[in-house]
C-alpha cells in the first residue's frame, strides 16, 4: 500500500517538474516574439457607443494589416470620448455628434492642440415597409404620431391610404430593443427628448431582423440602418414636415445632408494627426476601411 | 465487522483519500453555486429593490420605459402576464402530448420500439433553444400567417408551440418513469378483474402515478418559464397585454436577455433587470419546490 502511495507521489513530482520546465520555455518563446516588435505602437480610441462596433471592426482588421500598430477601442458614449480627448488620454475620440465649441476650446487650452475633425461614415436610418403597402413617402411628424406616446396614427387609413394587403388596417410598429443606439437616435430624431415611444411595438434584436420581419409583414412599418435594405422591403422618402421636400434614403441625399434621419460619424484627433495615427486614419478613409463601414450597415464617405 | 471497517479506513491509500475529497467537493460545490448565484443576483438588485423602486408600480403597471430620458418607468406587469400566458399555452399543448406519449411508451410499445422512441425523445431535448427560436422566427412565423391569416406570425401561439416542443421531452421522460414505478401487480389485478386496457390506464395507472405525473408537468412548466432565447425570437418581444393566442408578448427572461447587454453597469435599469432575475428565481424556485414535495409524496406512499 505504502509503496503505491510513494509511486503516486513520485508521479506527481515528475509531472510537476515537466510542467514547470515547460513553462519557462514557453515564456522565452513569447518573449522573443514581443522583442521583435519592440517598437509596438498602441493607438487609444474611445467614445460613441454607436461607433464602437465599427471602431472595433476597423481595429481588428488593422491589426492584421499593420504589425507594428495595435488599436485599443472602448465605448462609453460620445461625451466620454470627448472628455478623454480634453484630458489628453486618448489619441482618437469617436463621436456621433459634432464636438461643441466649448469642448473644442477646453481641449485646445488643456492640451495645446486643436482637435482635428474627420467624418468617417454616416449613420442613416431608413423607414421600411412591405412592398405591397401603397405608400412611398412620409413626414417626420407622421412618424412621431405613429411611434410616439399618445400618438394619433394607429391605422393605415389615418395616413389616408388604403392598405389592401393588410386587412386589419392596424399599423404594426417594428422597433428595436430599448437600449440600442438605433433606438435612441430614431427616438431623438422623431420625438426629441421629452417624448417616449409608445409601448406595444415589436422590439426586435437586430437591424437585420427588422428588415426580415417587415419583408414578411404587409401591416408593418419599421426603421433600420440604410445598409440593411433588401429586395423584400421598400424604403420611404422622408420630409421634415408636409410642406418640405421628400428625400429618398440614397447615398447622395445623405452626403448632401438633405435626408433628415442621418448623421455623420466623427473621429477627432488631437491636432493634425501624425505618424501611426495619421496612417490609421488614412486607412479608415481609404476604400478598404470604408468597405467595413458599408459592411456594418453605415453609409461610407463619398462612396460611388 | 466494525473493526475490519476501521482498519481498512486507516489503511486507505493516499490516492483514495484524494479522490474521496474531490468527490465530496463536487457534491458540496453545487450547493455553493446555487446559493452563490442567488446571492449575486440579489446583491446586484437589492440596492434599488429596497431603496427607490416603486414595487406596486413594478408589479401592476404595464409602462416599461427603462430608457426614457425624462420619465423612466419600470412596470413589469405586462412581462409577468407574458411569461405566465405563454407558459400556460405551452402547457395546454405539451401536457396532453407529453402524457399521451408517456402512456404510449410505457404501456403500448413493444420493447424494441420503446428504445427507439426514447432515443428520439432525448434527441428532441438536445436541440438548442436558439434553434427552436430560429424555427419560430422563420418557419412557424410563415405557417401561422398562412393558417390563421394573422398579420404577423411572431405571436404568443408561436412561442407557446416552441416551448411546448421543448418541454415535451422532460414531461415524457419523467411521466414514463412514474408510470413504470407503478407495480405490475396493479395491472395484473385490474386485468384479472376484467378491466379493458383503457380502463386499466384510466382507473388504475393514472391515479396510482398521479404525483409523478404532476411533478412531470411542473418540471416541464419550470423549463418553459425559464426559457429565454426561443421566446425572445418567436413571441414578437412586445410589451403588450395579450388578448388572445395571436397577440404578441414579451417575457421576463427575454427582457433580461435583450437589455442587459447594453445597459450601464450598476445603474437603475441594470438593477431592475436583476430584480426581474430575483422574481424569476422565486417563481422557478416555488415551482421546483412544489414538484419536489409532490415527488416526495410518492415515495412516502
Amino acid at each position: 500500500m505504502k509503496r503505491t502511495a510513494i509511486v503516486y507521489f513520485l508521479a506527481i513530482l515528475v509531472c510537476g517538474c515537466v510542467i514547470t520546465s515547460c513553462s519557462p520555455a514557453d515564456g522565452t518563446n513569447s518573449n522573443n516574439v514581443v522583442s521583435k516588435d519592440d517598437v509596438q505602437v498602441t493607438i487609444k480610441n474611445k467614445g460613441s457607443d454607436t461607433i464602437v462596433n465599427l471602431a472595433q471592426a476597423w481595429a481588428e482588421k488593422y491589426t492584421g494589416i499593420s504589425s507594428t500598430t495595435s488599436v485599443e477601442v472602448s465605448g462609453g458614449g460620445s461625451g466620454t470620448g470627448v472628455a478623454a480627448l480634453i484630458n489628453g488620454t486618448v489619441d482618437i475620440a469617436n463621436c456621433s455628434r459634432q464636438i461643441k465649441p466649448k469642448e473644442l476650446e477646453q481641449a485646445t487650452q488643456n492640451t495645446g492642440k486643436v482637435p482635428h475633425e474627420f467624418i468617417v461614415g454616416y449613420d442613416a436610418l431608413a423607414v421600411y415597409v412591405h412592398p405591397d403597402t401603397p405608400i412611398d413617402k412620409i413626414t417626420i411628424p407622421q412618424l412621431a404620431e405613429i411611434y410616439g406616446e399618445d400618438g394619433t396614427i394607429t391605422q393605415w387609413s389615418h395616413l389616408g391610404i388604403k392598405n389592401s394587403a393588410c386587412p386589419s388596417d392596424r399599423i404594426i410598429r417594428i422597433s428595436r430593443q430599448s437600449n440600442s443606439g438605433t433606438y435612441f437616435y430614431f427616438r431623438e430624431a422623431l420625438l426629441g427628448e421629452n417624448r417616449d415611444f409608445r409601448i406595444g411595438s415589436l422590439d426586435l434584436h437586430g437591424s437585420k431582423d427588422v428588415v426580415e420581419v417587415i419583408g414578411r409583414t404587409p401591416c408593418a412599418i419599421g426603421y433600420s440602418g440604410m445598409g440593411y435594405a433588401t429586395s423584400h422591403v421598400k424604403m420611404l422618402a422622408i420630409a421634415t414636415d408636409e410642406n418640405a421636400l421628400y428625400y429618398a434614403p440614397t447615398l447622395e441625399n445623405v452626403l448632401t445632408k438633405s435626408y433628415p434621419i442621418a448623421r455623420p460619424l466623427y473621429m477627432y484627433s488631437l491636432g493634425e494627426p501624425t505618424g501611426e495615427i495619421k496612417v490609421y486614419l488614412d486607412w479608415i478613409l481609404s476604400a478598404e476601411g470604408q468597405k467595413i463601414v458599408q459592411k456594418l450597415g453605415f453609409v461610407p464617405v463619398e462612396s460611388k | 465487522m466494525n473493526i475490519l471497517r476501521k482498519k481498512s479506513k486507516a489503511n486507505l491509500p493516499f490516492s483514495e483519500t484524494v479522490i474521496e475529497l474531490f468527490i465530496r467537493l463536487c457534491g458540496i460545490s453545487s450547493i455553493i453555486f446555487v446559493f452563490g448565484i442567488f446571492f449575486f443576483v440579489f446583491r446586484e438588485g437589492a440596492g434599488f429593490l429596497f431603496n427607490g423602486l416603486n414595487l406596486t408600480e413594478f408589479l401592476t403597471s404595464v409602462e416599461w420605459q427603462p430608457t426614457s430620458l425624462n420619465n423612466k418607468r419600470y412596470g413589469a406587469f405586462a412581462l409577468i402576464v407574458g411569461t405566465f400566458s405563454v407558459t400556460t399555452l405551452a402547457m395546454c399543448i405539451a401536457v396532453p402530448f407529453g402524457l399521451g406519449a408517456a402512456i404510449f411508451v410505457s404501456e403500448f410499445c413493444s420493447p424494441k420500439l420503446r428504445e427507439t422512441f426514447k432515443i428520439v425523445i432525448e434527441l428532441l431535448a438536445a436541440i438548442p433553444s436558439v434553434v427552436w427560436g430560429f424555427i419560430g422566427l422563420t418557419l412557424m412565423n410563415q405557417l401561422i400567417i398562412q393558417v390563421f391569416n394573422a398579420p404577423i406570425g411572431l405571436t404568443m401561439l408561436n412561442g407557446g408551440i416552441m416551448l411546448a416542443l421543448m418541454s415535451v421531452p422532460i414531461i415524457v421522460s419523467i411521466a414514463e418513469d412514474a408510470l413504470k414505478a407503478v407495480p405490475d401487480s396493479y395491472r395484473e389485478a385490474a386485468e384479472a378483474l376484467g378491466a379493458t386496457r383503457w380502463q386499466v390506464i384510466y382507473r388504475v395507472l393514472l391515479p396510482a402515478a398521479k404525483n409523478g405525473l404532476l411533478a412531470a408537468v411542473l418540471l416541464g412548466a419550470a423549463r418553459s418559464i425559464g426559457e429565454t432565447m426561443a421566446v425572445l425570437m418567436a413571441t414578437g418581444h412586445s410589451v403588450n397585454i395579450p388578448s388572445g393566442p395571436l397577440s404578441w408578448i414579451r417575457t421576463l427572461t427575454a427582457t433580461i436577455a435583450a437589455e442587459l447587454g447594453e445597459v450601464a453597469r450598476g445603474g437603475e435599469h441594470y438593477q431592475v433587470l436583476f430584480i426581474i432575475g430575483i422574481l424569476l428565481f422565486t417563481i422557478t424556485f416555488v415551482v421546483n419546490l412544489i414538484a419536489d414535495l409532490v415527488i416526495k409524496g410518492i415515495r412516502q406512499e
